[in-house]
């Protein structure tokens, strides 16, 4: 495996026909036998958009699965092929990094009924040959981290040394663990919950509201007919970035301060700052989202329960025929995280100090709200840093000097 | 100078250092736990601090540790270093632990400031199948003069706070603990004293001699 090349800005992704030009690797699985679903469907064939970095090693023991969030995708460190910024991750992953690049090989794929590559609503229907649109089955984390497993026997590894991610992305760590525990050494749920609270759900239904009440969101056909439901859904992206950041970092950022005006207007054009950022936020995710896809990975997201598959109980999650999970886990929380607030990360803790499983567990301060995961927090990336240091010195592996391998 | 401290100051080659510290040398009663787990045990040190202790045993003794630590720099120092530790409130997280879930539970210098020293004493020997508690002793004898004569609430370099700042909250003497752990059905397999400036002595005794003159006390304990 070799690292993916550099990416160039493409132009917009319009819909279905564009996205055979998005960089990166791709595989189509479910072919022999469709992949089944938690909705009791069948998923088959579908693809998998998905970018690698870094060198797997000889006993192929070095990989490190990456799971983006909701509106994340695949393009952890590349420049974003739609938007042309910078990879949402390069703080995190690359080399010297605390996912280092050098030493790790790193796989991170868009998440199925997403729509960067990997088969989702906005793509064909291999039976009718026509855009999946609301005929897309609902899926689950469960489904996606199945889509990933089927993914990683792909690529020829047998464990993941290790799975990280945040947010949405910790949901699929924890699914990981749990579905598949003999094949994950360990793994780093950050800024996450084992199961999505009333008040997330909540949130996550204003979003879809605002799509659903959208004229040109055509009852779920808008790519039949030339529309897109933008401003629904640049609504409900203004209303989940709220959730993602803090009252202290808004405050810090914008204060009560004016946008390009001395005074208020006495009307209803964005007079402040923040207002302004956040319809910018909306406009922006609006090119580079599709807003079925929306849609089911909210829901996703709401269905996810961990406890609830387990008698209720969290802690029987993490037994394995009586015998406690082989994961080593690391979970990270953020003091002003109040979308996956700490007694959410503690929670899984807890139940993993019933289960007398092996786990680091480390609320970062920081007034940076849920994104903190994705920004410059160096006490976070010294935790991983070091948990993944630990980890690997359990696992065996071997630190190759830097700069000595592309 | 008392028996105790005698001991110590003179002949600290009874404290053999270990050559091959990973870290360097850890702290004397640190040292005294340590000698007291045997090698390969799986290990939950409660308040591990910096995580001194856990990395000790982790190189020297080959232990499955795990720590719970309250204060947040503590757990990112531990994590940063490798250790498997979790930040949490032993006054009320250690419910969650099944029982025997570990050869060895260590309480090192914490049970006097806990809130409720008791059930977390209860809670300790649950978890483990041996216990370790090191703790100051409120009975040592600088620590009676010092009230006896001052009036005030004793500060030493080892207890270095004021009464009205300290995080100590729950003090006992060696004859305290031991009282507690005969209430609660607990058997005292094995005590160490240390007399004050470090100095220490494998007495066994648990009597009027070692409440006065040990300025520590770290014991290792065996549900009944």
């Amino acid at each position: 495996m070799t690292a993916s090349s550099t990416t160039r800005p493409a132009p917009l992704v319009a819909h279905g026909n564009g996205i055979a030009n998005l960089p990166g690797h791709r595989v189509v699985l479910g072919v022999e036998r469709p992949m089944p679903l938690d909705n009791g469907a069948t998923l088959g064939p579908f693809t998998v958009a998905y970018q690698t970095y870094g060198q797997l090693n000889a006993d192929r023991s070095n990989a490190i699965l990456i799971c983006h969030a909701l509106t994340g995708d695949q393009y952890v460190i590349d420049r974003h092929p739609i938007t042309g910024k910078p990879g949402w991750w390069e703080l995190m992953v690359g080399p010297g990094r605390p996912v280092d690049t050098d030493r790790y090989f790193v796989i991170s794929s868009n998440v199925i009924g997403g729509c960067m590559g990997t088969t989702g609503p906005l793509d064909a229907d291999p039976a009718t040959g026509r855009p999946y649109g609301l005929t897309f089955p609902v899926i689950t984390i469960g489904d996606m981290v199945r889509a990933q497993k089927l993914l990683i026997e792909h690529l020829g590894i047998d464990q993941l040394f290790c799975v990280i991610g945040g947010s949405m992305g910790g949901m699929q760590v924890l699914q990981w663990t749990v579905a598949y525990p003999e094949n994950v050494f360990a793994a780093v749920p950050i800024a996450t919950a084992a199961r999505h609270s009333a008040q997330n759900i909540a949130f996550n239904e204003v979003g879809r509201q605002a799509i659903l009440a959208d004229p040109d969101w055509c009852g779920g056909d808008y790519m039949n007919q030339g529309k897109r439901p933008r401003r629904g859904l640049a609504v409900a992206r203004m209303a989940a970035h709220i959730t993602y950041l803090s009252e202290t970092a808004l405050h810090r950022k914008f204060g009560r301060n004016l946008q390009n005006r001395k005074s208020i207007s006495f009307g209803f054009d964005a007079d402040f700052q923040v207002e302004s950022y956040l319809r910018h936020q909306g406009t922006a995710f609006v090119e580079r989202f599709d807003a079925n896809s929306y849609l089911y990975i909210t829901r996703a997201m709401d269905y996810f329960d961990i406890a609830a598959e387990h008698g209720g109980v969290l802690a029987n999650a993490f037994q394995i025929n009586g015998k406690v999970t082989p994961t080593r886990f690391c979970l990270v929380s953020f003091s002003s995280d109040w979308l996956f607030p700490t007694p959410e990360s503690r929670a899984v803790v807890h139940a993993l100090n019933a289960a007398a499983a092996n786990v680091s567990f480390v609320e970062i301060e920081t007034d940076k709200g849920h994104d903190a995961f994705l920004l410059d927090e160096p006490e976070f990336h010294g935790v991983v840093r070091g948990f993944i240091e630990g980890c690997a010195e359990h696992r065996g592996l071997v630190a190759r000097r830097r700069g000595g391998q592309p | 100078m008392s028996p105790f401290d005698a001991v110590g100051a003179d002949t600290p080659a009874t404290l053999p250092r270990n050559g091959t510290g990973r870290r360097g040398d850890i702290r004397v009663d640190l040292k005294i736990i340590a000698d007291m787990v045997r090698p390969g045990a799986r290990v939950l040190d409660v308040g591990c601090g910096d995580g001194a202790l856990l990395d000790h045993l982790a190189h020297h003794k080959g232990v499955d540790g795990r720590g719970m630590e309250l204060s947040m720099d503590g757990v990112r120092l531990c994590v940063k270093q490798g250790l498997s530790v979790i930040q949490g409130d032993a006054d009320t997280d250690l419910k969650d632990y099944p029982t025997g879930a570990f050869d060895y539970v260590i309480l090192s210098q914490t049970l006097q400031a806990m809130r409720n020293p008791r059930d977390a004493l209860e809670h300790l020997v649950r978890i483990g199948r041996r216990t370790i508690v090191s703790f100051p002793n409120f009975g040592y004898w600088r620590i009676r003069l010092s009230l006896l004569f001052q009036g005030r609430m004793p500060v030493s370099e080892r207890l270095a706070y004021q009464w009205w700042e300290t995080p100590n909250i729950h003090f006992c003497t060696i004859a305290d603990f031991v009282t507690l752990c005969h209430e609660l059905g607990v058997t005292v397999e094995q005590s160490v004293i240390l007399g004050g400036s470090g100095g220490v002595t494998t007495h066994q005794s648990t009597g009027r001699l070692a409440n006065l003159f040990g300025e520590q006390g770290v014991f290792l304990l065996r549900r009944t």
